[in-house]
């Protein structure tokens, strides 16, 4: 029998015994007692952050770079409703979390009480799952439902909507060591007769292409795909969520496809005779018109989510399972067969491969004066070996950073790919830098985006982060100056940032080392001087090239085969006076 | 084209809402839906009526099995089955039409469950299609007011959804 505890006290016992390090929240009258409890233990450790937003992009971001599910803890009303940026770009992603919001207590619910909302009913399109404890008897087996949900099959962010008067009605403690749930069963192994017959049509390929994702980071599945792609010695190209999970160094990586994606993985894709697509979903960012995508491919699918195979792109052989799973099964088939690796040197679609790669799609400019964005994101790579923490925020920013940053380990690159959320970098950084006190964390944002999480910057002066902060300022919104470059005759509405703060006395004032670099030649030594200061947050702002745009680009709604390049690599671009 | 999905689900605050929920985010049509609970309470069975190419309903299925609350599920279309809707028909009952309806309500095996001086209440089981046919042949002007449950269906044989 256990012991008699408060609902808040049981909550927080909960947590403890799921192994959970860190909560990150935000009072408010409907959790007050849940902070009671909190107060009276030290097994859990709460961050306060300064915007609910900035709870679950921190939770999200411990959460990525660790593996294990992040944990928020938000008041009812605007607490929640602050939340659903988070949840939202937790869920496009599929990164476990744990989201606990304050209720109004029991008898309220549904009389428009103060600091009232419909919960659950807000979150339930962008949530694995969600629940609403109704009884302070059922609250342990709730949370471990929630984690399990969380973090088993394709996770994701799971809700539990906790009214005030459970928080403090009593019950006896247990904590489940498991549990079923019978509507709730993923599958882990692949179908071995579709593993045997996709590594047969993989063996007599002539021109194969491995087109991996987010799934392979999620499933710490990265060992199994290099040795997959070894096994094999075909190219590998990867999505904006995949980056890491297969070195960016080796000679066999065409590194990212899609839209921003190189001239090689695009034209491979477009090209190839079998395709292996592992841990992905087919975003339109990648396929581009799905008319034209991979038209001479027979394509095998794994994924853990059956919704994920041939919901955009027919499948010929599907695999439901773990990536780790099905690559291990395959290799151990690859082996077996004694396959010969395709050879580099020698084999025709190598030589294609190779002449593509000879355009070099990622020039740009080295002779200016004017710091060009692509040129800092190059020398924080060569300056960290492509080894550091980088999360970033939305626009061309975390473009360039996923085509000029080396990322040669997982769980290095943590973005929002799927739903694209400015103001994720800071407090996503914040979540690494507390899972990992002594490794470099850095945030590339755009001034833009930087201001949209700016108060957390406080949450890092209390909590001692030393993120470094790499802004490209552009003064403009970058991205989508470059979409009305190219699409709406440079017409400029809006995408301006006018009235822009002066950023080394806004880090200051916060408590924090601001630092402004303006020319080419003092990048480097800044960075340096930056990637030093172990213990200081650093806020670098960047004053960058405003006329510079993303390439490779694929126009929405176009094939792989008719990406448009910089002019430094030959495309026409555009004339870009910017008036 | 149409398809009966046959569903069944746990019996929990949510549970028809996140159902309906994933078809008006994802664009999915439901014709119909009914739902209540089974033999074993803590399970409700739904019967959802909808439309799509091959490759929609594929993604329904996938979709609704995804959502956690959903523990099984099976498309009648693909079995041999027996689909049901009951319907409520008031109709005005005075002079001429008082036995027209009567006829007619023999006719289609249908039963009057309740009565005044001026009115009928028809209640009407059978196919979808059944119960249009019996609002055609009634005069629209003797028809005030059509309740239909929506379709409900179950395997044909040993077939069966079920833990
Ligand atoms: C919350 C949110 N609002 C709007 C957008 C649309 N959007 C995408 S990129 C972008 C501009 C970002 O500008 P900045 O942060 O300065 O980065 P840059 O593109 O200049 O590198 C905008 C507004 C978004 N992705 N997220």
């Amino acid at each position: 029998m256990g012991e008699k505890l408060r609902g808040a006290e049981i909550l927080l016992k909960a947590l403890a015994d799921e192994g959970v390090e860190y909560v990150f929240g935000y009072p408010g009258g409907a959790v007050l007692h849940i902070y009671d409890a909190i107060f009276k233990q030290d097994t859990v450790k709460h961050i306060l952050v300064r915007h609910e937003q900035g709870a679950t992009h921190a939770a999200d971001g411990y959460a990525r770079a660790t593996g294990k599910p992040g944990v928020v803890l938000v008041t009812s009303g605007p607490g929640a409703t602050n939340c659903v940026t988070g949840i939202a770009t937790a869920h496009m992603d599929s990164i476990p979390m744990v989201v606990l919001t304050g209720q109004v207590p029991s008898h309220l619910i549904g009389n428009d009480a103060f600091q009232e909302v419909d919960n659950v009913g807000i979150t339930r399109p962008c949530v694995k799952h969600n629940f609403m404890v109704e009884d302070v008897k059922d609250l342990a087996m709730t949370i471990k439902k929630a984690f399990h949900v969380a973090t088993t099959g394709r996770p994701g962010p799971v809700v539990v909507d906790i009214p005030k008067d459970i928080t403090a009605d009593v019950a006896e403690y247990s904590y489940p060591d498991s549990v079923e749930m019978r509507s709730y069963k993923p599958v882990t192994k692949g179908h071995p007769g579709q593993i045997r017959r996709a590594v047969e049509l993989l063996m007599s390929a002539r021109k194969p292409m491995i087109y991996s994702g987010g799934g392979v980071v999620i499933d710490n599945a990265a060992e199994q795909l290099i040795e997959f792609t070894r096994l094999l010695g075909y190219p590998i190209t990867q999505t904006l969520m995949g980056l890491g999970a297969y070195p960016a160094s080796d000679p066999q990586n065409l590194q990212m496809l899609g839209m921003h994606g190189t001239y090689e993985a695009n034209m491979g894709m477009h090209q190839c005779d079998v395709l292996i697509a592992i841990g992905v979903r087919f975003d339109d960012r990648v396929t581009g018109n799905l008319e034209q995508f991979c038209p001479n491919a027979k394509i095998i699918h794994i994924d853990i989510d059956p919704a994920s195979i041939s919901k955009n792109v027919a499948v010929d052989i599907p695999i439901v399972g773990s990536v780790s799973n099905v690559l291990s099964e395959m290799n151990k088939l690859i082996r077996a067969s004694q396959f010969d690796p395709m050879d580099m040197e020698k084999d025709a679609w190598w030589e294609q491969i190779n002449q593509w790669r000879a355009i070099d799609c990622m020039q740009y400019d080295r002779s200016t004066d004017v710091i060009k964005p692509q040129y800092v994101i190059e020398e924080l790579s060569r300056l960290t070996n492509g080894d550091a923490y980088i999360t970033s925020d939305v626009g061309q920013h975390q473009m360039w950073a996923a085509q000029y940053y080396q990322f040669n380990k997982p769980r290095r690159w943590i973005n929002s790919g799927g739903l694209g959320t400015m103001g994720f970098g800071v407090p996503a950084a914040m979540g690494v830098q507390l899972a990992y006190p002594d490794e470099t964390v850095c945030c590339i944002s755009g001034e833009a985006s930087l201001v949209m999480c700016i108060q957390e910057l406080s949450t890092c002066l209390q909590y001692g982060l030393p993120i470094k902060i790499i802004s490209l300022n552009n003064r403009y919104m970058g991205m989508v100056r470059q979409w009305q470059e190219f699409f709406y005759d440079r017409r400029y509405s809006h995408s301006y940032m006018d009235a822009l703060p002066d950023f080394v006395a806004l880090a200051e004032s916060f408590g924090h080392v601001g630092m402004r670099v303006e020319k080419t030649a003092d990048v480097s030594a800044a960075l340096k001087e930056a990637l030093a200061m172990k213990d200081r947050l650093v806020l670098m702002d960047i004053v960058t090239d405003q006329t510079e745009n993303v390439y490779p680009m694929i126009a929405a709604g176009k094939g792989h085969n008719e990406m448009e390049l910089s002019p430094v690599s030959g495309g026409p671009g555009t004339d870009r006076e910017l008036s | 084209m149409r398809h009966i999905i046959s569903i069944l689900l746990e019996n929990e605050a949510g549970a028809l809402s996140r159902v309906a929920g994933l078809f008006s985010a994802r664009a999915y049509n439901i014709e119909s839906l009914t739902v209540a609970p089974t033999e074993d309470p803590t399970m409700s069975r739904m019967t959802l009526v909808t439309n799509g190419s091959d490759a929609t309903i594929e993604q329904i299925q996938k979709q609704l099995n995804k959502l956690v609350d959903v523990i099984k599920l099976t498309d009648l279309n693909e079995v041999r089955h027996i689909e049901r809707e009951l319907m409520l028909v008031k109709t005005k009952a005075a002079g001429d039409f008082r036995e027209e309806v009567k006829r007619l309500v023999e006719i289609f095996r249908g039963r009057i469950i309740d009565v005044t001086d001026a009115t009928y209440t028809i209640e009407l089981t059978g196919s979808g299609k059944k119960l249009d046919a019996l609002l055609e042949a009634l005069d629209e002007k003797a028809i005030i007011e059509v309740v239909r449950t929506g379709i409900t269906g179950i395997a044909r044989g040993e077939n069966a959804l079920h833990l």
